[in-house]
């Protein structure tokens, strides 16, 4: 039997979640399915980095939409989410770099994006007091922070749920098709009918794009993170290096996640992936240099999210270019998690009113097809 | 002194020198297959044969006949080509067979055709309100100390739990002049009926004459109360007593140790970092991975021996150790098995091996109310989580094991699990109305054991690496 809803979302991430939260917060109340259950891949196990830092031009209207909702997330999702807001910063390791960072700033400056502030040695001692003497300084973002993804994933499926959306985990959705202005699926013996279908499966989004004619250059990575046992606080922001691939943080509770986009191999069909620790050795080696008050600390885990990388590192964002009622929103390339709140929002503004006050014409699917609409 | 693997690649890596490991190693090299022993301790025996090579127990009847087993086991592997490693943790297993080990304070690679898990065994968690009070201590770790150091408690001490090594422990701590005051004895009574279809076959095993004399010796010397429920342990930062429910009438004894056991389950946590597919047993009330009748698992290449592949005792994983590395041998150099014994040998010393073991199972099931603890009765030693606010978590919408980490960190400390990870899934089963295999484990990652920042940066830079880090 065929079950007639107002939208369904394809995807419980922090995006699909998100999506579905704001969409019944606009009176439409969707069906988000899963295959997994919510957060359980890229979503779940990132770095939870909640970053405008150093982003590509093109989505920070969209963070900056974002960042808003961050700062009130309990109001919207009923739960902290761990949030801390303790900035983030972008150290510069030697002159050339800072030159660099300093004509960054001074581009963003003119199109009148102020959140990256070039700092001094002295500035960055300061934040960073940890910091080898040599790096001559930095950027901060003093809005940044970082959250707790697998809880923040988890609230925002919780609130959607709880706002009228129906959340359907462990089952997948398949064959999907247009018929009769109305978009199917279904998930086990069910169907699904809608007017919208919201495409936010990460991984799995470029196959049921492909599926539905609208290929895009996108590939699955896995970055790996690894967690250490607790150690006396030392540092408040998190850290990101450039030239050696590293992100940083230490949370409250005293551990200290180090990342920085080394990658795992992901075998995709199989939700596994499996670890390059040569990789990490290379993290564990520049935090060792970097950071000597880590070097006793162990490591208590490593492990890698799947998720879709765009060949242009950025996300694929808003209304289809040959379906109506189409609306695509994965491919975030590492990116995504601080976005969340902000796309959802933003998707449901597409789908309700047909448009939006934020700037993501950049980010959509016909930037790799003429729209046919 | 430090000594990283001689080779880049093996054709066995065996990781774990217990009886498994011991009897694997031995079988794969006296094939002529170039083979790699791996072991965290600091010389070989495992558990059962602690401390084997180097014990200062010199009088053999105190440890018993059975722990004296691993003197022949290690000679047979000292006489082989096998590489064997002490003090080698291995923290990294994925399904590439690529190894990642810590060897003094530096970490190592290696790569395998085959790689057999012989990881043994770990004592089931045995969550009772005060389990983690100073005092309080598992039955393991008491014989760890007695194996290796000769150190038996002296202060009032009370064994609770149930199962044969329960009673082990007991025998080697009298014969070595050690004070035990009470044996709370936890096997619920209906267990005696339920193993009764069993008895044929367990009066008939080795097991049998062993079990009750060591019972018998025991009970000669402490006082044993039987169907103890309601066990507890109390005391203002540190264990002053322990009060039990028997015969309807609640006791409370003066205590300065505790020492707790209610048998052993697999060690599963590398094998399942490695992606192998395990099940709920629900006989052993544990996760089995799932094997063929060589150990082979569902990851190509690696199979499993000895406890870890499911409780089976010493005898047995000696068998399974060498059937394991029979089975290797067949596939990687066919003409050399003709040297080992046959399979259909082993498989038959392999069933007697096991013979019994249904009956010991049945008998020393574990009660519902020690596994699945309720209230403030800490479940996740780690993060101080207790079973309340796990079933509060669920009552909010964590389904399993994995999804409460988003709510409660269970899991996630230094431990990876070992101590809470069957509790949760039983609890959350018993919670949801699911059974075990439906909430399913902890998705476990490497490092299985946690390694320091140094060692993992201390890994050797391939060419590749430096290019990565040199910039410009």
């Amino acid at each position: 039997m065929t079950k007639r809803v107002d939208a369904i979302v394809v995807g419980g991430g922090i995006h699909g979640c998100s999506t579905a939260l704001h969409l019944c917060l606009a009176g439409v109340k969707p069906v988000l399915i899963e295959k997994d259950y919510a957060g359980r891949h890229a979503s779940g196990v990132n770095a939870g980095g909640v970053r405008q830092l150093a982003r590509h031009i093109p989505e920070i209207p969209l963070s900056i939409r974002s960042m808003g909702i961050w700062e009130k997330i309990t109001e919207l999702v009923d739960d902290d989410c761990s949030f801390e807001s303790h900035g983030q910063v972008l150290v510069a390791e030697n002159e050339d770099e800072l030159a660099s960072y300093r004509a960054r700033v001074a581009e963003l400056n003119g199109l009148g994006f102020t959140h990256e502030e070039l700092i001094d040695a002295a500035e960055l001692r300061r934040l960073v007091p940890a910091v080898a003497d040599t790096c001559p300084g930095g950027v901060v973002s003093r809005r940044d922070g970082a959250a707790n993804p697998a809880q923040t994933t988890t609230a925002f499926r919780r609130k959607a749920e709880q706002l009228g959306a129906t959340v359907l985990e462990g089952v997948a959705a398949t064959n999907v098709r247009q018929n009769g202005g109305l978009w199917h699926v279904d998930v086990g013996t069910e169907s699904y009918a809608a007017p919208v279908l919201v495409n936010a499966a990460g991984a799995w989004a470029g196959k049921i794009a492909a599926a539905l004619g609208e290929p895009v250059p996108v590939e699955t990575v896995a970055p790996m993170l690894m967690i250490t046992s607790r150690v006396p606080h030392f540092i408040d922001p998190v850290v990101i290096l450039r030239g050696r691939k590293l992100s940083f943080k230490q949370f409250k509770n005293g551990t200290v996640l180090i990342g920085g986009g080394h990658l795992a191999t992901p075998y995709q069909d199989r939700n596994e992936t499996v670890l390059d620790w040569k990789s990490l050795a290379i993290s564990a080696r520049t935090v060792f240099e970097l950071f000597p008050v880590m070097r006793s600390a162990t490591i208590v885990r490593a492990w890698a999210g799947i998720e879709a990388k765009m060949k242009d590192d950025l996300p694929v964002f808003g209304p289809s270019a040959r379906h109506k009622g189409l609306y695509h929103q994965f491919g975030f390339s590492l990116h995504g998690f601080q976005l969340g709140p902000g796309a959802g929002a933003v998707m449901a503004e597409l789908i309700v009113n047909g448009g939006t006050q934020t700037r993501v014409s950049d980010l959509g699917i016909d930037r790799f097809h003429p729209s046919a609409l | 002194m430090t000594m990283a693997p001689k080779r880049e690649a093996y054709d066995v890596v065996v990781i774990g020198a217990g009886p498994a490991g011991l009897a694997a190693a031995a079988t794969s090299a006296e094939a002529g297959l170039s083979t790699l022993l791996l072991d965290e301790n600091i010389g070989p025996g495992g558990q059962v044969f602690r401390a084997i090579a180097s014990t200062p127990v010199t009088e053999r009847a105190q440890l018993g006949a059975d722990y004296w087993m691993g003197a022949d086991l290690v000679q047979a592997l000292r006489a082989s080509s096998a590489e064997v490693i002490q003090r080698a943790t291995v923290w990294s297993l994925d399904r590439n067979l690529e190894i990642g080990v810590s060897i003094g304070s530096a970490s190592a690679f290696a790569r395998a055709r085959r790689v057999i898990l012989a990881t043994g065994a770990l004592e089931r968690p045995f969550p009772i309100p005060g389990w983690t009070l100073p005092g309080v201590m598992t039955a393991g770790a008491a014989q760890t100390m007695l194996k290796s150091s000769g150190l038996v408690p002296d202060g009032r001490t009370v064994i609770a739990g149930q199962g044969p090594l329960l009673w082990l422990l007991a025998a080697q701590i009298l014969r070595l002049g050690g004070r035990i005051d009470h044996i709370l004895d936890t096997t619920e009574r209906g267990n005696y009926f339920a193993a009764l279809p069993h008895a044929l076959a367990f009066l008939t095993s080795p097991y049998f004459a062993k079990g009750l004399s060591m019972m018998r010796e025991v009970r000669a010397k402490v006082q044993v109360i039987s169907g103890v429920t309601e066990l507890a342990a109390a005391g203002d930062g540190q264990l002053a007593s322990v009060s039990y429910v028997a015969g309807g009438k609640r006791e409370t004894i003066p205590a300065d140790l505790l020492l707790l056991h209610q048998g052993v389950v697999p060690n599963v946590n590398l094998a399942m970092a490695a992606g192998v597919e395990h099940r709920w047993d629900e006989l052993q009330l544990c996760w089995s991975p799932v094997l063929d009748a060589s150990g082979t698992s569902s990851v190509a290449g690696i199979a499993i021996a000895g406890d870890g592949a499911g409780i089976g005792g010493a005898t047995a994983a000696v068998v399974r150790g060498r059937i394991a590395a029979r089975a290797a041998v067949e596939a990687l150099a066919p003409a050399a098995a003709a040297k080992l014994a046959p399979m259909a040998t082993l498989r038959t010393d392999l069933a007697k091996a096991e013979r019994g073991r249904a009956f010991l199972d049945t008998l020393f099931r574990p009660a519902k109310q020690f596994r699945i603890p309720a209230g403030d009765t800490i479940v996740c030693r780690c993060e101080e989580v207790t079973a309340k606010d796990i079933l509060d978590a669920v009552a909010i919408g964590a389904t399993g094991p994995n999804q409460l980490k988003a709510y409660r960190r269970t899991g996630m400390g230094p431990c990876q699990g070992r101590l809470c990870g069957l509790t949760v899934t039983e609890l959350m089963a018993q919670a949801r109305a699911k059974s075990p295999q439906e909430i399913g484990y902890y998705r476990l990652r490497a490092p299985v054991k946690p390694i320091t920042l140094a060692e993992l940066a201390a890994v050797p830079k391939s060419e590749d690496d430096v290019k990565a880090v040199v910039r410009g």
